[in-house]
């Protein structure tokens, strides 16, 4: 491509309105975070009439925010961990041994990607219900279920790309390992796993992030309880009110860690994703 | 690190790595590594999805759902109701699905334009290419329920800033209903592709990153302009690219869940009613979960077919190619 005065017309305008269409949104959420009730209730003002910080104070009260980021924090977290370690022992198995049933095993995992969620939705419920009547384990209403249940979200797409990932460290690096005494798992610990950091934080993030904006499950396995963020922000509106200045207060507290995050670690996301589709 | 390069030069001659020189160990290790993912998928998503299979050929009303192993066989019935499109239920089952199969032929097409307008724009290095990447990227790492819950804020009737950006370029009279009516289509396409096209674009830039600068140049000499350069270099070369983007964007936006359910709420309008959220309807709110089993099943049917069929020509036209 070449920078001749037709393209950078062309680029001008392009990024003037996809960064309108992008900023727009994030522009409203965050004044209006900063408007007291009335401003919401009223036509739409690009600027707060009185600059509040009350929505920030307000929202924990109207709805038990704190209670939900906290059950939100350590259902994804926990998955979080849960799933990186799991995706971390399938890779290194699919990348470093070759075994019988290797191609079902990558191709049953990567094809439940594919299934809509709700497809699995009830019946897993249901599985959930029996667990509790014969076994006693209560899966439904606590976060243990939801924990399981996320875990499994971002499984095939993490050992996807770190398979990708242990694929690009030298072999010769882990076995230099077992020259040294290092059992396959030493190998992996100490070789495999450090050099391939970028890989293991990239489908950290993607985990949480899987975790913390999930809506349909938490719809249906909670109760008030183990509610997490993604239902509890609806119950800002009430019967009398909708507070959108709480709402979009809140909604920018949940974002904020999330954001951060992922555009800290684009980098290795960017390589992961493509990774596969280019090859 | 200091070893690695001592024993790095004897290796080449054989492949194989040395985990694999170990029989015993060999044989049961990959196992059990792969041993918690196997029963996680089992449990969350192969058990559940045969067990669905399962509730589509019984009769399970509400009746039922306590003791739900003994909810007694329905035959195909699950399957005539939710296909007879005659009555209520086929009917709203045939309207949904045409609802999502021109929400989500729109959205992919919407979305990959603007992702790939904006990464044409920034394929040139320029100043400040990093930070418009970077806010490309925020609608994608925002939760999907703090992005929707925003744009129903913002397509508020009365309150709201689309109503009134409309308003004021003198497009409309600022009284638009959005979230109800024949316009929440419209509605919903929008709030999925302002999310969904950061994807694309993210997908297509990688891509174009690894097409060899040369090309382009040898082109610029030719006299090739940047119009040509895209259609006979770019688009040629990002062929394989596209081909798994389109079918993801496609899988995704048919399976979409969240945008109608934040979105709407569970009173969805019926020219925003997607098929996943249909199903779900069908399911919780009527406690139909025989039918609801039933429309699953046929939706990933339906799946099955499109990706199967979608991999068949694509495969044979980038053979050909």
């Amino acid at each position: 491509m070449r920078e001749t005065r037709g393209f950078k017309i062309y680029r001008g305008v392009t990024l003037t309105v996809l960064g309108l269409f992008v900023l727009i949104p994030l522009y409203v959420m965050i004044t209006s975070s900063l408007k007291p009730l009335k401003d919401v209730q009223g036509a739409f003002t690009w600027w707060p009439s009185n600059l509040t910080l009350a929505p920030f104070v307000d929202m924990w009260k109207t709805v038990p925010l704190a209670k939900y980021f906290v059950n939100s924090t350590i259902v994804s977290v926990s998955a979080t961990v849960f799933s990186v370690a799991i995706a971390i022992l399938a890779a290194f198995a699919v990348s470093r041994f070759k075994f019988r049933g290797r191609t079902v095993f990558t191709t049953t995992v990567l094809s439940t990607q594919m299934f809509p969620g709700v497809l699995f939705l009830l019946p897993l419920f249901l599985i959930f219900v029996n667990i509790n009547n014969s076994f006693g384990l209560q899966l439904v209403g606590t976060r243990l279920g939801l924990i399981i249940t996320y875990l499994t979200f971002s499984l095939p797409f993490s050992i996807w790309m770190l398979a990708g990932y242990f694929d690009s460290i030298p072999r010769e690096l882990d076995e230099a390992a077992l020259v040294d005494g290092c059992g396959p798992m030493g190998a992996l610990w100490r070789v495999v796993l450090p050099a391939a950091r970028p890989g293991v934080i990239a489908v950290a993030i993607y985990s949480f992030m899987t975790a913390w904006g999930e809506v349909l499950f938490a719809s249906v396995m909670t109760t008030e309880a183990n509610r997490t963020l993604s239902v509890g922000l609806r119950q800002y509106s009430t019967q009398t009110n909708i507070y959108w200045n709480q709402i979009m207060a809140a909604a920018l507290v949940v974002s904020v860690p999330v954001v951060i995050g992922f555009l800290l670690a684009q980098r290795h996301f960017v390589a992961g994703v493509t990774a596969g589709a280019v090859k | 690190m200091a070893v690695a390069t001592e024993t790095a030069t004897p290796a080449p001659a054989k492949r194989r790595s040395r985990l694999e020189h170990r029989p015993g160990l060999n044989r049961w290790l990959p196992y059990a590594l792969l041993a918690p993912a196997v029963l996680l998928e089992l449990l969350i998503h192969i058990i559940p999805m045969l067990v669905g299979i399962w509730m589509s050929f019984v009769k399970l009303t509400k009746f039922f759902i306590a003791n739900w192993s003994a909810a007694p066989g329905a035959g195909l019935n699950n399957y005539k109701v939710a296909l007879d499109f005659n009555n209520a239920v086929g009917q709203g089952l045939l309207k949904s699905f045409g609802v999502t199969v021109a929400f989500s032929l729109v959205t992919v097409a919407f979305s990959w334009v603007l992702g790939m307008a904006a990464a044409v724009a920034l394929q040139p290095e320029f100043r400040g290419r990093g930070v418009v990447r970077t806010l490309f990227l925020v609608p994608y790492a925002l939760p999907a329920y703090a992005g929707i819950l925003t744009w129903n804020f913002m397509l508020q009737r009365d309150t709201g800033a689309v109503n009134h950006v409309l308003h004021q370029l003198h497009l409309n009279d600022g009284k638009t209903f959005w979230l109800i009516g024949g316009n929440a289509l419209v509605a919903l396409i929008t709030v999925a592709g302002w999310k969904l096209w950061t994807f694309a674009f993210l997908t297509l830039m990688a891509g174009m990153q690894s097409i060899p600068r040369d090309l382009y140049e040898a082109a610029s000499v030719d006299g090739a302009g940047n119009l040509r350069q895209w259609r006979n270099i770019t688009l040629p070369s990002l062929r394989p690219v596209n081909l798994v983007l389109v079918l993801v964007l496609f899988l995704w936006t048919f399976s979409d869940f969240n945008t109608p359910y934040v979105l709407f709420g569970t009173a969805q309008p019926p020219a925003g009613d997607l098929i996943t959220f249909h199903i779900y309807n069908a399911s919780f709110l009527t406690w139909n979960f025989g039918t609801g089993a039933a429309m699953s099943v046929l939706l990933l049917v339906f799946l099955m077919i499109v990706t199967g069929a979608y991999l068949l020509v694509t495969g044979r036209r980038s053979r050909r190619a």
